[in-house]
């Protein structure tokens, strides 16, 4: 039996709360203005439904970013579902108000189609500011039958077929299946998991020969198959620094990057449309995987704002700890330095997006 | 083990504990008990209370409120023919019939009964199962959860009796509706005529309110009166379920090891369950002519089967971290926030974590299914009160539910469309579960056997699981059949003079058929040129689902031809017209928004076609209307505002 560390009364009460909040809905708390006007309430758009990975950042974050603006506003957070992210993204596109009340959490899968020019896309970034960004990382492994070493295995897979399970072609996997093709490896990608969770499991039944996991979950479930030896992990995504370049993960400062791992085999780094386009989707879809946006137009004051609530909490030391079961070891980006690396990330010129086109149509026989 | 075993269960009885149990179990049985909400609306109003709260208690009360939904949501499947979620779907065909008969409170407490026996059963095969349901679960590969859903297609042949040509073709319905939606294995869209409604697909609540719902509440109104048509005896009835439920042991446990084993395969959501179940409970009944129209087993195998499922499906939750159903996706979301994170860590270093998930899931299936046995008495006495007064209060709250899939008011088009053509497949006698099991299994059956392909080619239809799987689909295809067969050589034998006196009842054709089967035709020969340039694998599935309809409609033509039928009058004018006014109402949401349409429509209804006195009236209406209110901002919706709003 295990003490209590609540009393029975108290617990009851917090109870109670819980029921009365529930029943009542938000209770909105006035906010004390010292400097702009907070609204009272900030209803955030997450295009995602509950209990997926980006809602749950959202509700993560929801309590911190609200403990630290002025006022504490009551952050509402309204699940807008549908078409991979799109449908809420259009919707918010179209209705939101620019008075700084109303915010977007956005992932991967919100940015590759608006990179890659989807017809559904009635949004642009370009309407958008960001308050903060989250990075992730990810680490690509394959079946030990290619190999004991990572060596082994990416000399193996230039010789035979390899089996990967993706969500769909152009979907977070995208950055992963350019690497591959640029180290030269023969994949055949699968589509149709409904989750990469789906595709790791695809891995574990033996289906898929090589299969990519980005960082928590890589961490959670693919760390005990390479433990014990069911897994070979081959290069990690890496992540950015401040200044650009494409360093080794945090998480992962054993692994090498697919970056060394290209050089180390042809001797240069990699170049051209095929490396470009790997640039690009890797920046948009890892370094800055999740994003709390709001309309360009909103009170400046209010923006500034809602990046300080950001700057006051990512650097201490009880953010870091609840961070890491969340985020990984991966500290949130705030403010202007997500502006300049956002736009540069979401610009596509036309050469690179039309190589991307040929390759998947020839490569993958996928249509975008 | 043990000792983590019973340490869970002494953590399951402090009061910390209890308290946020039962406040999970009765936000379950609430969100339960509306249509069209589920476990995904009542995990997001609990989820905004996780982060930060201790663990183990904070998941007491997410189990509360998973093992619950599947017991709520019968009252409206039962009471008034709405698939409450898409886990009671089955229960809706006997169920709804028995409160027709009068019997509602045997079909309610015989359903709570056994989901309470299936709850403990499917927790007890978990805490067994979850040590060594990793192999398991990985030994369903593609090819094996292809056959799986093979076999859920099987149930077609088995639901439709006599009419089995009517019923493929509405089962080849199914499977076009169903493709709907983005290619798995291309990308591409199959939108007939580009709506962008239709990206995702169909959303399935959408499609099971108006297959089963909408046509049940015309026929009510064209046939006035109760839902009871006979008088009901509550008390009776209440007792008559419980012994319903003691008699058949055998049928309650196999349902529920089935449904515990299905929720633990990954990929295969509950709705399949029920059917495989109602398919199981109609084979391995000796007198199967009461299914449809009222029998008491087709409430009960679904019922035992989906409390099961929904403990089955915490197993590839907890270990693999891949939801087993729409729930368990939140649920997973859940323990993301509690900083759990799920996979092989949960049976080594949070066993006890584990196990009181397990626990707490059998004391809420105990909870929920005595509060809800309570309740039963009383609440089945609506069945009592005359349908016009219920009929916009019913109408307003399918449309709510309806509303919940995408929000948007794509929902409420589809759901008028499905619902006109439940409407015919109703009056025409066609199958409706038929098309609705298409429906649910087309993308799973393209998905799978798409990557069974891709990933072991010839080899795939090789292994011993799906030679298994491909037995029991051969056996229930021809079992049946068989056995009639040799029953009636042997009656032959015992007596030839005897042959004769027993009358089969001819085939009916009417003219709805005639109509459905020219339309459906029709319908394929567009849907086929629709979709000429779809590529090879993406085009696949629909022309394979064209291909079903246009042989199962021109068998149906040949057989009526060559055999004897009968000529029946299948009315249709009335019906139409209330489908018809369905459609003023959804224009009227369009122009009014849905608030105040959904004020006026009831007030008006309630003033109007039920002749209520105005105070009675009014106060209806404003019910409806706060209700309304309350959801909304319970559930952070915006209902369309209408046009007027936009002036």
């Amino acid at each position: 039996m295990t003490t209590l560390k609540n009393t029975p009364l108290k617990t009851f009460k917090k109870a109670l709360l819980v029921v009365a909040c529930s029943t009542l809905g938000a209770i909105s708390v006035n906010a004390q203005a010292d400097e702009v006007t907070v609204p009272d309430t900030i209803h955030w758009t997450i295009p995602f439904g509950v209990g997926g990975g980006t809602d749950v950042w959202a509700r993560f974050f929801s309590t911190w970013m609200s403990d630290h603006i002025q006022g504490s506003p009551t952050l509402v957070i309204d699940n807008v579902p549908g078409g991979g992210s799109i449908n809420g993204s259009n919707l918010f596109a179209m209705r939101a108000a620019a008075d700084g009340s109303q915010w977007i959490g956005t992932s991967a899968s919100t940015q590759y189609p608006a990179m890659l020019q989807d017809r559904r896309v009635r949004y642009s970034y370009d309407d958008w500011t960001p308050i903060l960004a989250t990075p992730t990382g990810g680490v690509v492994y394959a079946q030990p039958s290619l190999g004991d070493i990572a060596e082994e295995v990416l000399n193996a897979v230039t010789n035979q077929r390899v089996k990967f399970a993706v969500q769909s072609h152009t979907g977070l996997e995208l950055p992963v299946l350019i690497a591959l093709d640029l180290l030269g490896a023969d994949v055949q990608a699968v589509s149709g998991m409904r989750s990469r969770g789906e595709g790791r499991l695809a891995f574990e039944r033996g289906e898929a020969d090589i299969d990519f996991q980005t960082t928590s979950a890589y961490f959670s479930s693919v760390e005990p198959l390479v433990e014990s030896g069911r897994a070979v992990p081959l290069f990690s995504l890496g992540v950015l620094n401040d200044s650009g370049e494409i360093v080794r993960d945090p998480a992962f400062p054993d692994l090498p990057t697919f970056n060394e791992v290209y050089e180390t085999l042809h001797g240069e780094a990699p170049s051209g449309p095929a490396a470009e386009a790997y640039r690009k989707f890797f920046a948009s879809g890892f370094t800055l995987q999740k994003l709390i946006l709001l309309p360009n137009d909103a009170p400046e004051a209010l923006i500034k704002e809602y990046r300080d609530a950001a700057r006051r909490f990512v650097d201490t030391e009880d953010f870091k700890e609840a961070a890491i079961a969340q985020l990984g070891p991966y500290t949130p980006v705030v403010g202007e330095v997500v502006e300049q690396h956002l736009q540069d990330a979401m610009s596509l010129d036309d050469a690179t997006r039309q190589w991307l086109v040929e390759w998947l149509l020839e490569q993958h026989g996928a249509r975008i | 083990m043990t000792d983590v075993l019973f340490s869970s269960l002494g953590q399951l009885f402090t009061v910390p504990h209890m308290l946020y149990m039962v406040i999970g179990v009765l936000i379950g049985l609430i969100v339960g008990i509306i249509p069209g909400l589920g476990g995904i609306a009542g995990m997001s109003l609990l989820l905004p209370f996780l982060y930060g709260m201790e663990p183990s208690v904070a998941l007491g009360m997410l189990m509360g409120l998973v093992a619950v939904i599947p017991t709520g949501d019968t009252f409206a499947s039962v009471l008034l023919g709405i698939p409450g979620s898409s886990a009671s779907q089955a229960t809706v065909v006997d169920g709804f019939a028995l409160a027709k008969k009068g019997q509602a409170a045997r079909a309610l407490s015989s359903a709570f009964l056994s989901s309470m026996i299936g709850g403990l059963i499917g927790a007890l095969v978990l805490t067994a199962f979850i040590l060594i349901a990793r192999p398991v679960v990985l030994s369903f590969s593609s090819s094996e959860l292809f056959m799986l859903t093979l076999l859920g297609l099987s149930m077609v042949a088995v639901l439709s009796g006599k009419d089995v040509f009517k019923g493929i073709a509405a089962c080849g319905v199914g499977l076009l509706v169903g493709t709907i939606g983005m290619a798995p294995a291309t990308g591409e869209f199959r939108l007939p005529f580009e709506i962008d409604y239709l990206y995702d697909g169909l959303p399935l609540v959408v499609v099971g309110l108006g297959i089963f719902a909408l046509p049940e509440i015309i026929d009510l109104l064209v046939k006035r009166g109760a839902i009871a048509e006979q008088p009901c005896q509550l008390g009776k009835g209440w007792k008559e379920g419980v012994k319903d439920v003691a008699k058949r042991p055998g049928l309650v446990a196999r349902c529920a090891g089935i449904g515990s084993l299905m929720g633990t395969i990954p990929g295969l959501a509950g709705s399949v369950v029920d059917w495989l179940t109602y398919g199981h409970a109609v084979q391995s009944a000796k007198d199967k002519s009461q299914f449809g129209k009222g029998d008491i087993r087709g409430v009960i195998a679904p019922e035992s089967a989906n409390n099961a499922c929904a403990c089955g499906a915490m197993v590839p939750t907890l270990l693999f971290g891949i939801p087993g159903s729409g729930t368990a996706a939140v649920f997973l979301g859940g323990l993301l926030l509690l900083g759990l994170q799920p996979g092989v860590s949960m049976l080594e270093t949070n066993l006890d974590l584990t196990y009181t998930i397990i626990w707490s899931l059998a004391l809420a299936n105990i909870l929920g299914a005595a509060l809800c046995l309570g309740l039963a008495r009383p609440v089945a006495s609506l069945t009592r009160v005359p349908f016009v007064i219920l009929a916009p209060l019913i109408t307003i709250l399918i449309l709510f539910a309806a509303y919940q899939a995408t929000r948007s008011l794509g929902d409420l088009f589809a759901l008028g469309i499905i619902g006109a053509i439940g409407v015919l497949f109703k009056q025409a006698n066609w199958s409706r579960p038929a098309f609705l099991i298409g429906f649910v299994l087309a993308p799973g059956a393209e998905a799978y056997f798409y990557q069974a392909a891709q990933f072991q080619g010839a080899e795939a239809f090789m292994r011993p699981g799906v030679l298994i799987i491909g037995a029991l689909i051969a056996a229930s295809l021809l079992l049946p059949p068989l056995r009639s067969y040799l029953k009636k050589r042997r009656r032959a034998d015992e007596s030839t003079t005897q042959e004769f006196q027993e009358e089969v009842t001819p085939l009916a054709l009417g003219v709805i058929d005639v109509a459905l089967l020219g339309s459906l035709l029709a319908v394929a020969g567009y849907m086929w040129w629709a979709f000429a340039d779809l590529s090879m694998l993406g085009g696949i599935m629909p022309r394979l689902a064209i291909a079903i309809i246009v042989a199962a409609c021109v068998l149906e033509i040949i057989r009526t031809v060559i055999k004897p039928m009968k000529w029946q009058t299948q009315t249709l004018s009335q019906q139409l017209l209330w489908v018809a006014g369905f459609f003023a109402l959804i224009g009227g949401v369009m122009v009014l928004g849905f608030l105040f349409a959904a004020a006026v429509f009831c007030l008006g209804f309630l003033l109007v076609v039920a002749r209520m006195k105005p105070v009675a009236a009014v106060g209806l209406a404003a019910g409806v209307t706060l209700f309304l209110m309350g959801m909304a901002n319970l559930l952070t919706l915006t209902y369309p505002t209408g046009m007027l709003a936009g002036l």
